[in-house]
């Protein structure tokens, strides 16, 4: 046999090992008929379409089964937690709005109420920025669903799905971009409130938006649910029991898909989240199918959240959305102008103008932020993936002193090998899909 | 909390005229809490008294703040409180481990917390261990509730705590090889000056800083 610097092999105490790192297949094929065992290694990722991100799978398979699954993260660690004790509460949630990136309102929303308890000003923000905040966590739980079914799809080999769930996705980013300027990591939600009000006219585009995602969601539900093809990639697959998931810490679609009615709105209410009807999707068959399932059926009561708050939204016109304590509601004012967010004019004309005591208290409020009372607060969200949690430390200061972010990405990560030990190659992909994983919240 | 400061705005060695440079704060610190703690906080620490024998030995400071009931356990005794909680008291789940470094505290500058969650009665508390820079070592509770083996391998990873017993304690975020723990107080955040059109932002670490 020639040499082949793609395919080699080396004699081992273990017997023949082949490297293969592209190249030449056949001729790796030929030697590996040589062999008498059939145990592969396979590195899958981190540059891999079907990881969900930079994910490294280690596998171990005899044929196609496979008999060891490794995981290996920590390529997109950004050292976000790090970074947000060197910039002042405010200006930290611009960098934990970028950690899980599907789900930006949540990482924001969870650090806040944190900064708030730690405050203790959680009960003096405003019923309408609470609903605002519940708005926008509704409408980012159905982009990022939207994502988990669209990828997850076309992960296991369906196309259309994708494109559907993407036409919607553009909607719900679209109101984003609206609302604040942005369609990802819009750093909205702040310590004491939301960055500013809703535009004029929002909540009967929002109407108009919720009457368009109902029928367009039966699309892809219309594709997929009972689609044998579908339902042969999926039933059965990636299993996972209510006592793997507790052991595992595992919460969000994957713990209900086991029957466990377990979702954070209900059971420790946020946000006011206790004032809106809504149901807890569950499924009973603990495969990606009933996560599937759980997922699909969660857009809709989103949508029913979404229609209650806009109700409640058009009640409480007028009212404030940040805390009227003056000493922490920064930034002082802001407006949407054409280009973005950026301080409304009416402000900066007041400040350089006519009021050196507004420049004054801007001016320290910008620079050196507010301070935040010694002690340590833990506020958890039912984000898309499961619980979303923020521990935040204070020594007194105008900085965090530590924040840790529980991300259910990386939590129920370590679940593929219970998913996948002894199943087939293929269904590692379903399995991993039907987690969510995404790998900016995982590696921070 | 932590430590005195002194000072406001971080600056030293340059001419204050400020007065505010010689200003003191001191960090209030939180004693033990005082029954009734309020809540479910007085349920669960008479069910853990009766299911445990040992807690007045175990706990060491009981807390409760802003609404959180944090439990201060002896990091000997950490993994029997641990199976207590779990099997007794129904904490089925533990949401992680959550390191913070603490220079100042003297013998106690390393603090690993727990936030445990029960399904079964819908209630949170915290377990808090703390132990020295100089013996790093805190044991494992992955045999407990095994969805902290990632978790303890990230605060391994970013605050050099070695939680002993752990199946394989590796570093989980940094790559293999790397030096030092990055969330410690003492690593160094990092960063470049920048400079555009002629003038120089220092690296946000550098910073004039607010305390």
């Amino acid at each position: 046999m020639t040499f082949d610097p793609y395919a080699s092999s080396r004699e081992t105490t273990e017997g023949t090992v082949f490297s293969v790192t592209g190249g030449d297949w056949d001729s790796l094929v030929t030697e590996i008929g040589e062999a008498k065992e059939e145990r592969i290694i396979v590195n899958m990722g981190p540059q891999h379409p079907s990881t969900h991100g930079v994910l490294r799978l280690v596998l171990e398979l005899e044929g196609e089964t496979v008999t060891e699954v490794r995981t290996g993260i920590g390529y997109l660690h950004t050292g976000i937690e790090k970074n947000m004790e060197f910039r002042n509460w405010t200006q930290a949630v611009t960098f934990a709005t970028r950690m899980d990136y599907l789900s930006p309102i949540f990482n924001e929303t969870a650090y806040c109420l944190a900064v708030e308890k730690l405050l203790g000003i959680t009960g003096d923000v405003t019923e309408r920025a609470s609903a605002i905040r519940v708005l926008m966590m509704e409408l980012n739980r159905i982009s990022s669903h939207m994502v988990a079914l669209g990828t997850g799809a076309l992960e296991l080999g369906a196309m259309g799905p994708m494109f559907f769930a993407f036409r919607e996705r553009e909607m719900v980013l679209d109101a984003f971009e609206a609302i604040t300027g942005l369609r990802m990591n819009m750093a909205y939600v702040r310590p004491g409130g939301v960055a500013q009000d809703l535009p004029a006219g929002m909540t009967s585009q929002l109407r108009e938006l919720v009457k368009t995602l109902r029928k367009n969601f039966k699309d892809n539900a219309a594709l997929l649910i009972g689609n044998s093809i579908w339902m042969k990639r999926t039933e059965g697959i990636g299993y996972l029991d209510l006592a793997g998931c507790t052991t595992l810490g595992i919460t969000g679609p994957v713990l209900r898909s086991t029957g466990l009615p377990w979702d954070l709105r209900k059971m420790q209410p946020y946000c006011g989240y206790e004032n809106y009807e809504f149901d807890v999707i569950t499924a009973d068959t603990a495969d990606v199918y009933g996560r599937f399932l759980v997922r699909m059926n969660e857009l809709e009561q989103s949508l029913r959240i979404i229609e209650q708050v806009l109700d409640k939204l058009d009640t409480l016109d007028g009212q404030p959305v940040m805390v009227a304590d003056k000493k922490i509601a920064w930034p002082a004012q802001l407006a949407l102008g054409a280009d973005g967010l950026g301080n409304s004019l009416d402000h900066i004309r007041e400040i350089m103008g006519s009021s050196m005591e507004s420049l004054i208290h801007h001016f320290k409020l910008v620079t050196e932020g507010f301070r935040v009372p010694a002690g340590q607060a833990y506020a958890a969200v039912e984000s898309p993936r499961g619980e979303l949690a923020a521990h935040v430390v204070s020594d007194g200061g105008t900085r965090p002193y530590r924040v840790h972010f529980r991300e259910p990405s990386f939590n129920n990560l370590q679940s593929t090998p219970a998913m996948s030990e002894g199943g087939m190659v293929a269904d590692i992909i379903g399995a991993v899909a039907s987690i969510d994983p995404v790998m900016g919240g995982v590696d921070r | 909390m932590t430590h005195d400061q002194s000072g406001m705005f971080g600056a030293s060695g340059t001419g204050d005229t400020s007065g505010y440079g010689g200003l003191v704060r001191t960090q209030a610190s939180f004693g033990s809490a005082e029954r009734p703690y309020g809540s479910y906080f007085d349920q669960v620490a008479d069910d853990l008294e009766r299911a445990y024998p040992d807690f007045s030995d175990a706990i060491t400071r009981v807390v409760v703040d802003r609404g959180e009931l944090t439990l201060h356990v002896k990091k000997e005794r950490l993994v029997e409180v641990a199976f207590i909680l779990r099997d007794k008291l129904k904490f089925e789940m533990c949401m992680g481990v959550s390191g913070v470094h603490y220079p100042e505290r003297t013998g106690q500058e390393l603090v690993a917390l727990y936030p445990l969650l029960s399904l079964t009665k819908n209630q949170r508390i915290r377990l808090e261990v703390a132990t020295s820079d100089l013996d790093p070592h805190i044991p494992s509770v992955v045999e407990v509730w095994a969805g902290n083996n990632w978790h303890e391998r990230e605060t391994f990873d970013m605050f050099g705590i070695i939680f002993d017993g752990h199946p394989g304690l590796t570093r989980i975020l940094m790559p293999d090889d790397w030096d030092g723990h990055p969330q410690r107080k003492d690593y160094p955040l990092g960063g470049i000056a920048v400079e555009y059109k002629g003038a120089t932002t220092p690296a946000p670490s550098e910073r004039r800083s607010y305390r």
